[in-house]
């Protein structure tokens, strides 16, 4: 590989990407606008469940209860009807998710110190929310029962505490449990498969499509020279793109890295070395962009939103799923970035993340120049 | 124009498994992956007290069925180490002296320790572990108020859980649906913005131009045949999720058909308006992920929209992949039709009009 021929070839595509200020001004708006979106707006939290409340017993009892129902910050009561129907219309509508209905002889059965069922139904069309919810309003019901116990004692003239065990909880890593501690570092990956996808797989298909592909061929340039020249420019505006990411987590979310910054930008590089050259493969396999684009999307973008740990843990999806995400590169990444990040761990750790991140890269830059036929049809 | 576009569309066999196979292999593979139940999680136990009463608690764990007891530990020192290398979820930690202190009448804490780094199971870990904890803790009171000679009360308040809609709660049902929306928005948006963009690019635009066509023949023959091949991708895709997940639409299925009519119809507008604006493909792709990207991710398809702040939720008033969203799973999943849904078939319908009208005004039959 001759350098000067190899340089020829990234002064050409820096002076395509500058060109094409609408692509570069993308490419580097996409990560700012996609951590804006995960930063501010998107949250799995469960807090704030709308809540519609049909209380049949209308007592000081049925309030204390409501009283600890909207005392919660996972509830959030939003109405009171008289009539199943307007229940119904609310979880319909979707207004709510959780209704619940106390029984009209619910003061009367406290006092009389028997067993009392309220209703709690759930939206089952938003399954894990409504099932949460459902937990929590059970959890809320034995505190009440556990405190008109203890007030009975109390009365009685024994004594005993409500709560003789108490639950304390610790997050270890991320004490606040602030889901932009999990999110922001996982953005990275996304943003360099995104990049990756959306640049690279057009590069060559590109050529072909527009015909100047002939006119480099009948230059001396050879293949892994025109291959790694196109790749570069697009190397670098992804690095851009990390440390933007990066740069914002810390300064507009309060997101810093923990441990070895310096180890998190060479991890980085590789994965995205592997991402730009799979976006290459992909270019150079199916020779139309629209195709190289989707596929690009398809076995990029998606699995790495959904299957690499970002948002849904691995340990919760069925067997066989995590078997494929083994071969989803940023399910490794994902776990450096988060070591990296938060748990301020280092290559002792994640040490065989990184090599297989290395294999999946040297796979790629093997397949995309092999795959490369640099000659007429 | 018609015939011409669904030739060139479908000449390439490799984009015909695209568009029909591909969204059907990704709607399989989604949403088995997409789930949100936490089951089996792999605990640590660290008894320091080693009583009666600590063993029972840890067997109310074992029992729940949502911890997997895996680690016993003997010191606090091993803690760190654990959660470093992800090899438990949570640690339960009961400190010495738990049963005397609730036998001497004072509050016994017990310790739940997660690793935070994946907020949203930890949250839910904590409500799990919360409520067992709970109930061992009523169950402990009760015991206290028999010794004392009196009659032990039972558990006053017991919620029946019931729900609606969906029998089993199992959350793929609940994403199969949205990826239909996710999977159709970003078909049609990305296919068709691209195919009109590609004769551009090609240059076959310009003998396109040269020849009587008018606006709106030209404008209907590029987005009808991505229409079409909406619907049919559409109807593929119900039927997977027929036949793999045994989702059928419960609402009235005319209905529903229309109203993805409706939303495929200011789809084609959109793309209409962002090809008008790129000249090369790679823009248009751009372009499209641009807008196709925060349009899912705030749609309310994984994250719901009243987590958002404010500001951000009267934003997605305008996403139109929002409403047919609220749209589908009512009439998929809840079987409502008209009365309850139509705030949000008003707002697609308004949204759909106006995009087609900028698309008009935007798309000049001349070379911009």
């Amino acid at each position: 590989m001759k350098f000067q021929r190899l340089f020829a070839v990234v002064k050409k595509e820096f002076i395509h990407v500058s060109r094409d200020w609408r692509s570069l001004y993308l490419s580097l708006a996409i990560p700012v606008i996609l951590i804006m979106l995960f930063g501010y707006a998107l949250t799995l939290d469960l807090r704030k469940v709308p809540t519609v409340v049909w209380d049949q017993s209308q007592s000081l009892q049925s309030r204390e209860l409501l009283n600890l129902f909207s005392g919660s910050p996972y509830f959030s009561i939003i109405g009171f009807h008289d009539n199943y129907r307007e229940l119904q219309l609310a979880l319909e509508r979707g207004t709510a998710i959780v209704a619940i209905v106390i029984p009209s002889d619910f003061a009367r059965k406290i006092n009389a110190q028997k067993n009392v069922s309220i209703q709690v139904i759930g939206d089952g069309s938003d399954a894990n929310t409504s099932r949460l919810a459902m937990g929590y309003a059970s959890t809320v019901g034995m505190i009440y029962s556990a405190s008109v116990t203890a007030k009975k004692m109390q009365l009685a003239g024994k004594t005993a505490l409500a709560q003789p065990v108490e639950m304390v909880t610790r997050s270890w890593y991320n004490p606040d449990l602030r889901s932009q501690n999990v999110i922001i570092p996982g953005i990275i990956a996304i943003v360099m498969v995104v990049i990756a996808a959306m640049l690279t797989s057009v590069t060559i298909a590109r050529e072909w499509e527009t015909g100047t592909m002939e006119q480099l061929i009948s230059t001396p340039l050879k293949g892994p020279e025109l291959i790694s020249g196109k790749v570069i420019p697009y190397f670098i505006i992804g690095m851009i793109d990390v440390a933007i990411a990066v740069a914002m987590g810390k300064w507009l979310f309060n997101v810093p890295i923990v441990g070895n910054a310096g180890l998190l930008f060479a991890l980085a590089a590789i994965f995205l070395t592997g991402a730009l050259f799979w976006g290459m493969t992909l270019s150079i396999i199916l020779k139309s962009q629209v195709l190289a684009n989707q596929i690009a999307i398809v076995s990029g973008y998606l699995p790495t939103l959904i299957l690499s740990g970002f948002v849904f843990a691995i340990e919760n999806m069925p067997l066989p799923i995590q078997c494929i995400t083994y071969i989803v590169p940023a399910r490794y990444f994902i776990a450096i970035l988060r070591g990296i990040y938060l748990k301020g761990i280092g290559l002792e750790i994640l040490w065989l993340d990184a090599l297989l991140l290395s294999i999946y890269a040297g796979i790629m830059i093997v397949l995309a120049n092999r795959k490369f036929k640099f000659k007429l049809e | 124009m018609l015939v011409k576009e669904f030739l060139q569309m479908l000449r390439d066999p490799r984009m015909r498994v695209v568009i029909f196979g591909m969204p059907v292999i990704q709607l399989v593979v989604m949403a088995f992956a997409l789930t949100t139940d936490v089951t089996n999680i792999r605990t640590a136990v660290l008894d320091m007290d080693k009583t009666p009463f600590s063993r029972e608690l840890v067997s109310d764990f074992m029992a729940g069925g949502y911890f997997e007891i895996t680690r016993t530990l003997v010191s606090e020192r091993e803690i760190p180490d654990l959660l470093d290398h992800a090899d438990v979820r949570a640690v339960i930690h009961i400190p010495p002296g738990f049963e005397n202190t609730i036998e001497g009448g004072s509050k016994a804490q017990v310790q739940v320790l997660t690793d935070g780094t994946d907020s949203n199971t930890t949250a839910i870990v904590q409500g799990y572990a919360g409520r067992i904890i709970q109930a061992y803790s009523n169950r402990k009171l009760s015991e206290q108020i028999e010794r004392k000679g009196m009659k032990s009360f039972p558990l006053l308040v017991d919620t029946v859980e019931r729900a609606w809609f969906n029998e089993n709660q199992e959350s793929r049902y609940y994403f199969v649906p949205s990826l239909i929306a996710v999977m159709l928005f970003i078909f049609s948006l990305l296919l068709t913005s691209i195919g009109i963009v590609k004769e551009k690019e090609i240059g076959t635009i310009e003998q396109v131009m040269v020849t009587p066509i008018r606006k709106i023949e030209f404008i209907l023959g590029k987005t009808i045949p991505y229409m079409i091949t909406g619907y049919i991708t559409m109807t593929i895709m119900l039927c997977v999720a027929f036949i793999v997940f045994g989702i059928h639409v419960k609402g009235n299925l005319i209905l529903f058909y229309a109203l993805s009519g409706l939303y495929l119809f200011g789809n084609m507008g959109i793309a209409l308006i962002i090809s008008a604006s790129a000249a090369t493909q790679q823009q248009a792709m751009l372009t499209s992920f641009l807008i196709l990207m925060p349009c899912v991710m705030l749609s309310g398809f994984m994250f719901p929209i009243r987590n958002m702040p404010e500001l951000v939720q009267y934003a997605t008033w305008l996403n139109p992949m929002r409403w047919y969203l609220e749209i589908l799973r009512g009439i998929v999943m809840k079987g409502v039709g008209i009365t309850v849904l139509w705030p949000a078939i008003a707002a697609q319908a308004a949204l759909a009009v106006a995009f087609i009208s900028l698309a008009w005004a935007r798309f000049s039959k001349t070379l911009a």
